[in-house]
């Protein structure tokens, strides 16, 4: 009798198992399922305007919604400029404080520094918007691009790109301020990177008279540069996707120009201003398909940056 | 000999002083960013914000409302996302080491992470929304469960694998069921961890504006039916910061305040707890 009892609680113990097993297994393919059907619910809803445009919609400038006239390259240009120039700003910036953080920091300050630069990117994006419009923008076009105006917009060939009215917003604005949002996020991976090089790889190049910064430029970034490159991607990725603080500074004016000081337009700044007020369905289908776009850079951009981290993990684990 | 010796010294000293510079450079953009919203937001600070409803444009007014929605949608959002995100993180963590789902799972993860949140409220607004035919505070609240899913996640994933084997181990010695063994054993050996990452969640989503402007939008009266649109916090700021009047602006600042004071003590705490977990152990 005892025996019977003691195999029914096994049994009941082995059912939960596998319902246990199976429900945590259900969520994890639900994630996969989320994906799959954001995906599918853009392309669902971008089929009006993938119809009425066709491929045309990624290289027409056109936005016309009293003509219904839509296309997708003012806001893709602007998202990849502001995006890029992000970048050049952020990388250094973003070397210079890992650099600080992991080597000549007093070990005293390393962590609440740290912690200092990973509260920029706890601000949520809506702050730096406001604090971009009524304090950065004015400031700049009072002091800084009239400057720029004078002393860079007169230089041949790259002049026409920095000559433009200082009204504070614009493309360029834009960028700073992605760029300041984007640093805590690639100097942290920069930073967590770069404790991932052995002590005694470093040592050794000291022990041979290298300065700190060769020790940096010769052993350090070498070994570290795929996930260099990966932290840069993600950051990337962050850059694109923005939306509030550049819906605020960029000025949205539907319209290409060469000046980075006149005011752009933006994949999710377009979305952010025109999607609750579009009437007709192709306006709200082009919308859509604009948030498909975004999404299908982004995805690509974050891949790549995974699979760069991946592979400095990778390496790591087969070193130890 | 000397030359190239004092040049490499001066190239070391001028990459240095670069690097401090930089860290000068990031510290400068968070102290001008909070001293602006101390400067703005102190003053309009009055006890009109914590009990009156927004305004109508040209007269005062509270951010009540906006308040509540914003905790009420943050609440409902982590109720939903976390127990998702606890139980597909403990997959990846315990029941992960074969097959394909696992990987896949967790590079997808990543990146859903990192996905734009404006892309998160027009997926709502395309399975939600439009189905129901209006904005509800039930859409803010789906959306910004999204956003909390991965972060989850990650963390439990992350939190998991330090808990050491050898706990398995013992707990299966002494005759536990696997459920047990992670329910009572890992998880709970895990949990300040965990919790430390729901609350990263929290602070994340209570600042997230894109995703509610197409789902929750905006509620100018009283209301607490979660079927209606929903006055928040972050989409009233943007309505009102980016309004003439100065009525409103006014209260933009004391709501930017209030968020990101929120936002900013949930970071740190979240920080402290954790750390002050890890130590004891």
């Amino acid at each position: 009798m005892p025996m019977f009892l003691h195999e029914a609680r096994l049994k009941r113990q082995t059912l939960f198992d596998s319902l246990f097993r199976n429900l945590t297994r259900l969520a994890a393919l639900g994630v996969l399922l989320l994906l799959a059907s954001i995906l599918f619910s853009l392309v669902m809803g971008s089929i009006p305007a993938i119809h009425a445009f066709g491929f045309g919609f990624l290289t027409s400038s056109a936005w016309d919604p009293v003509n219904d006239k839509f296309g997708a390259l003012i806001p893709i240009i602007g998202t990849l400029v502001t995006s890029g120039i992000a970048l050049l700003i952020a990388i250094p910036v973003s070397f210079g404080i890992a650099l600080f953080l992991t080597e000549l920091s007093p070990r005293a300050l390393r962590r609440p520094l740290g912690v200092a630069i990973e509260l920029l990117a706890g601000i949520p994006s809506i702050i730096y918007g406001m604090w971009g419009l009524f304090e950065f923008a004015p400031l700049f076009a009072d002091h800084i691009e009239p400057w720029i105006n004078d002393h860079i917009g007169t230089i041949p060939y790259v002049g026409p790109f920095f000559s433009g009215p200082p009204m504070g917003i614009g493309i360029l604005t834009a960028s700073i301020i992605l760029a300041i949002m984007v640093i805590p996020f690639i100097s942290s991976v920069m930073r967590d990177v770069f404790d991932v090089v052995p002590a005694m790889l470093k040592e050794s190049a000291y022990g041979l008279g290298s300065t700190t910064w060769e020790v940096m430029m010769s052993i350090v970034l070498p070994y570290t540069k795929v996930g260099v490159a990966g932290g840069i991607m993600l950051g990337l990725g962050r850059a694109l996707g923005e939306t509030m603080a550049v819906t605020f500074v960029i000025g949205n004016a539907h319209e290409l120009s060469k000046s980075l000081l006149n005011p752009g337009n933006s994949i999710s700044s377009a979305l952010a201003n025109e999607f609750t007020e579009a009437v007709g369905d192709l306006y709200t289908s082009s919308l859509i398909e604009l948030g498909l776009i975004l999404f299908f850079i982004t995805f690509v951009v974050l891949s790549i940056a995974r699979y760069m981290l991946y592979k400095l993990g990778q390496r790591e684990g087969k070193a130890s | 000999m000397f030359d190239l010796y004092a040049r490499r010294r001066l190239i070391n000293a001028i990459g240095l002083s670069v690097s401090v510079v930089a860290m000068a450079f990031g510290l400068f953009w968070l102290c001008w960013i909070l001293w602006t919203l101390l400067v703005h937001g102190l003053p309009a600070m009055t006890p009109a914000v914590f009990d009156k409803m927004t305004p109508p444009p040209g007269s005062s007014g509270g951010l009540f409302n906006a308040i509540y929605g914003s905790v009420m949608m943050t609440i409902g959002g982590t109720l939903i996302g976390t127990p998702i995100g606890i139980m597909a993180g403990t997959y990846l963590a315990e029941f992960g080491h074969r097959g394909w789902l696992a990987p896949i799972t967790r590079f997808i993860n990543d990146i859903l992470l990192s996905a734009p949140s404006i892309v998160i409220g027009l997926f709502i607004y395309e399975v939600y929304v439009v189905h129901v035919k209006h904005f509800s505070g039930w859409a803010g609240t789906f959306a910004l469960a999204i956003i909390v899913i991965p972060i989850v996640i990650r963390t439990t994933e992350n939190m998991l694998r330090l808990v050491p084997s050898t706990l398995r181990e013992a707990a299966a010695a002494l005759g536990a069921p696997q459920w047990k063994i992670i329910s009572f054993v890992t998880l709970r050996a895990a949990r300040a961890g965990i919790i430390t990452g729901v609350m990263l969640a929290i602070a994340r989503i209570s600042g997230e504006t894109a995703p509610l402007l197409f789902t929750s939008l905006n509620n100018q009266f009283w209301n607490d039916d979660m079927n209606q649109p929903m006055a928040n916090l972050p989409v009233v700021i943007f309505q009102f910061a980016m309004s003439p009047y100065e009525d409103w602006q006014k209260l933009a600042w004391a709501g930017a305040l209030l968020i990101t004071a929120s936002v900013l003590t949930l970071n740190i705490l979240a920080r402290v707890l954790f750390r002050q977990s890890t130590s004891t152990h």
